[in-house]
């Protein structure tokens, strides 16, 4: 009978140490996500000064005539930017999936290239390449008498914006089309399709998910950018309103408080938009020993066509790169095709003053990597390990970050601990920690995911053999679960470290001082004015290697450890 | 070779009696429930020391489910389990000392063969140097040692689990538990592998547990076989007595081919008939009693085709197929509305018949089985 009821405790409860692991990480999700998400929220919907529930701010809101024009033109953005996103990446993908084509493997590192740079520091090369005096326009200009307004007001936006965002869709829409079972292609070719109808009726719609994905994701994070349009002086957008409210009139005024709520709106029903269009339909089509779609040989003029439209594409992928690393080298660049001289003096500059920039970026980045990995691993295991009461939540929780724009999540911080003070008096909310905290709070999803996918590679078999060895639950976790997922934990740390190295909203809204700064914000404030260009592009340089060199890395490392580990399954 | 391996000296014999250092397993009244699903029910077993025991049913059973809950890996809503005397449910699988050999052998991937081995040894924190002869002899003991420093990634199925084998024993556990160890091997070497399993239990003197749904591997290593079905143990016992007297129409169809012919008593002058067809009835013998779903039970080998004569039931039929098995032809015949399957014999030079022959299938008394579900 003792048994019984030993069995039975055992069965519906935790551990003390699972509940406290529980407790910790709830405790860190209402402190840094829920109450501050919460607390913008709640303001919007309260009157200014009291604590009266209204929709008066919402009224105010539509009744303002920039506001409801900022409000269309972050649409206006956001879609056109999905819509040329979506034109970049489908012949990328398509011709690097669907054909024999040299260089296919080129163009699916390259197309991750935008990815690795901060889309406001591609906007100032952009501007000098593609801006109405610059270097296109120019030679337009002299050779055939007129100019396009690539980068005028919006059109840049949408034009920066698209650029750095389409490997989401390439990403995405690539691994749907691999994992299409080439039977699929077969069986419409045997019942009599071919060419374009069997693309559009076949093909893409099976890869639809993949890029319902892409496109819903390209959506959301150009909404939310910050950075881009304030760097390319456009004001008049949603996501620059909620900061320059929140930083011009003040922490009292609710109106940024119901742009940050718009914002949060807009997200989610953008991605639940996204999965509600494919739900009910059945599209998984991965079938054992389907091998992919088979690639065709391409015909002499498809091929021309095919490098015709990469070649382009690739030039515009590449142009914030080179027009980054032309100013970075540039004396002075302006009314002119090319720089006019060239120099090493802008890294000697930014070596010399901007080490402290590099210095926090390396600590702010890796603090809320090794954040992200211990909350996103603590959490994989407790949701697919056990059966503690709450873990959905604390999953459901995590991924919430997703919806919370950086802008949103700092103005968050700012009015949630702006009044809580230490012992002498500074602001909670002005300590570089909470920049630290805001980071890997945004990029928790991320981590999740990969920690998540690491530990559903390993079989619970692997465990219980240890535990059937005589290691509990502790040891088991420290001498297997942690040595096998060790690649996906590195594979989240990595993404959440570059990400967090070029993050910019959240960065605005917390960092107070030049010296607590990391590069993003140094690369901001350099960029404002024309003098600064130079140094920062030297910057810009550094930043993009730095990410890329830990990009390169760390898959290195995976790579090596999982051959070491034989690659099983 | 001179492998140092704690080996009891008594040789262990097939019919399981106790012997100093194996430990016998007592299962009382144990009930297993996954939410509303009753997956065990009222399993009562007791396991003899050193005996070398199956569990055998179909997929879906719980036999694996009771084998997870001697390790530790499943909570029983009602019953106890003992090892030895001790009671282990309330224990976490750490602390049971129960080895089991995974269906899919979990090795780590992460670590070589040799560290596979030693992670039981290293968590009981024992010295270095006895860790490592232990290692050794484990490994040797199985035929291993010479892949010590392999991953398990670079060996074939059959070390895999060669490898799984030592990395259990090592522990020198109280009881092994088997989960199917050789439903991943092909066929050739699941022979080979089952031989040097039952060799090794004999060695160990260990009383082990092997989950199959493999009759004939059942049947051929193990001492005692309870056969599960629905959740429960429907009938415990040797391999040859199971064939032999099934208790029950499941056991009968589970293990080997057996004819069953539906029919119903009726009572002809005094005497019981059991009435298959209009035309075909079977006397039933005194003392066999028939209640409704009794159904008449026999294999194969055991009945032949006759013209004429011989001593039993004759049962008139007709040939509706053929198949040649090698040894033996075995004859789909038509009784009734049923068929049934007779093995004959095959002598060269021998007539076969032809399938809408009219035949008679002689069954001898002795091996007619009266079954209920």
């Amino acid at each position: 009978m003792t048994n019984l009821a030993i069995g039975r405790l055992r069965r519906f409860s935790a551990t003390p140490g699972q509940m406290a692991v529980v407790l910790l990480i709830a405790a860190f999700l209402l402190a840094f996500l829920l109450v501050p998400a919460a607390t913008v929220i709640y303001v919007a919907f309260t009157e200014k000064g009291t604590s009266n529930l209204t929709l008066v701010n919402f009224l105010d809101f539509f009744r303002n005539d920039l506001f409801v024009r900022s409000f269309w033109n972050s649409v206006y953005v956001s879609s056109l930017s999905v819509v040329w996103a979506t034109l970049f990446a489908l012949p990328l993908a398509v011709i690097t999936t669907r054909f024999q084509f040299r260089g296919a493997m080129l163009i699916q590192t390259l197309g991750f290239l935008p990815l690795i740079m901060p889309p406001f520091v591609g906007a100032v090369a952009m501007q000098l390449l593609f801006g109405r005096n610059g270097s296109v326009n120019l030679l337009l200009d002299q050779h055939l008498g007129f100019k396009l307004p690539f980068m005028d007001g919006l059109n840049g936006v949408v034009f920066v914006q698209s650029l750095h965002y389409f490997p989401f869709i390439l990403i995405n829409v690539s691994n749907s089309l691999r994992q299409i079972d080439s039977a699929m292609e077969e069986a419409a070719q045997n019942l009599g399709s071919s060419g374009f109808r069997l693309f559009r009726r076949i093909i893409f719609p099976l890869a639809m998910p993949g890029y319902l994905a892409g496109a819903s994701l390209v959506f959301v994070k150009v909404f939310d950018d910050l950075a881009t349009p304030l760097l390319l002086n456009v004001k008049d957008m949603l996501a620059p309103q909620a900061y320059l409210r929140v930083t011009s009139i003040g922490l009292a005024d609710p109106m940024g408080y119901v742009i940050s709520t718009i914002l949060i709106a807009v997200s989610i029903f953008a991605m639940w938009a996204s999965v509600a269009v494919m739900r009910g339909r059945e599209y998984s089509t991965v079938q054992r020993g389907g091998g992919g779609l088979a690639r065709r040989k391409m015909k002499r003029g498809e091929a021309i066509l095919a490098y015709g439209a990469v070649t382009l594409v690739l030039l515009l992928v590449l142009s914030p790169h080179i027009g980054l690393l032309l100013l970075s080298f540039a004396t002075i660049w302006s009314f002119s095709p090319l720089p006019d001289g060239y120099t090493m003096a802008n890294y000697g500059r930014v070596i010399g003053e901007s080490s402290i920039y590099i210095k926090n970026t390396l600590i702010y980045a890796s603090l809320a990597g090794l954040i992200d990995v211990v909350l996103g691993g603590a959490i994989a295991y407790l949701v697919l390990r056990t059966k503690i009461i709450g873990r959905a939540w604390l999953d459901w929780a995590a991924m919430s970050a997703l919806a919370i724009p950086g802008v949103v999540l700092g103005i968050g911080y700012l009015r949630t601990y702006y009044g809580v003070t230490l012992p002498d008096g500074t602001p909670l909310a002005t300590l570089s920690i909470m920049l630290v905290l805001a980071l890997s709070v945004r990029r928790l999803p991320y981590a999740l995911r990969a920690c998540y996918a690491a530990m559903q590679q390993i079989s619970v078999s692997l465990e219980e053999a240890a535990e059937n060895l005589g290691a509990n639950k502790r040891r088991t976790v420290r001498r297997i679960v942690l040595p096998l997922m060790m690649g996906g934990i590195l594979a989240g740390f990595v993404t959440s470290f570059s990400t967090a190295a070029v993050e910019l909203s959240a960065t605005l809204m917390l960092i107070q001082s030049n010296s607590e700064a990391p590069i993003a914000y140094g690369l901001y404030m350099f960029m404002q004015s024309p003098a600064g260009r130079g140094p920062g592009a030297a910057l810009g340089v550094i930043a993009v290697i730095l990410v890329a060199v830990c990009t390169f890395a760390s898959h290195y490392v995976i790579e090596r450890s999982q051959k070491a580990m034989g690659a099983r399954k | 070779m001179t492998v140092k391996f704690k080996e009891p000296k008594m040789a262990q014999t097939r019919d399981g009696a106790a012997v100093a250092g194996a430990r016998k397993i007592e299962i009382t009244n144990v009930n297993v429930h996954y939410g509303e699903l009753h997956v065990l029910k009222d399993i009562n077993l007791e396991i003899q020391p050193g005996e070398f025991f199956a569990f055998l049913g179909p997929s879906g059973c719980g036999k694996t489910t009771l084998l997870r809950l001697i390790a530790g890996f499943n909570n029983a809503s009602s019953g106890d389990v003992r090892v030895g005397g001790q009671d282990i449910l309330a224990m976490p699988p750490w602390k049971r000392d129960v080895g089991m050999v995974f269906q899919s052998y979990a090795l780590w991937p992460h670590l070589s063969v040799a560290r596979n081995v030693a992670f039981g040894l290293e968590e009981r924190k024992l010295p270095r140097d006895e860790v490592a002869r232990r290692v050794k002899a484990a490994l040797e003991l199985v035929g291993m040692g010479h892949l010590a420093d392999r991953r398990p990634s670079q060996l074939s199925g059959g070390q895999q689990q060669r490898v799984a084998v030592a990395r259990t024993i090592a522990i020198e556990p109280k009881v092994l538990l088997l989960d199917e160890p050789l439903s991943n091997l092909d066929a050739k070497m699941r022979v080979q592998v089952r031989r040097e399993l039952r060799d090794l239990q004999q060695r160990l003197n260990l009383t082990t547990i092997f989950v199959t749904h493999d009759q004939e591997e059942a049947n051929a290593i193990c001492d005692r076989i309870a056969v599960f079905g629905d959740g429960r143990i429907q009938q415990v016992g040797r391999p040859m007595d199971l064939y032999e007297r099934p208790a029950s129409l499941f056991v009968a169809n589970f293990l080997g081919t057996a004819n069953i012919l539906d029919g119903e008593l009726v009572t002809v002058d005094g005497k019981r008939l059991f009435k298959v067809t209009d035309t075909i009835s079977v006397p039933v013998p005194d003392g066999v009693t028939i209640s409704p779903g009794t159904r008449l039970v026999f294999r194969p080998q055991h009945a032949s085709l006759e013209d004429a004569g011989g001593q039993g039931v004759r049962l008139p039929g007709r040939v509706s197929n053929i198949e040649f098995l090698g040894a033996s032809v075995r004859y789909g015949v038509m009784v009734g509305t049923s068929e049934v399957l007779i093995d004959v014999p095959f002598q060269s030079g021998a007539s076969v018949r032809t399938v809408g022959a009219d035949v008679n299938v002689l069954l001898p008394s002795d091996c007619m089985l009266w079954l209920a579900e």
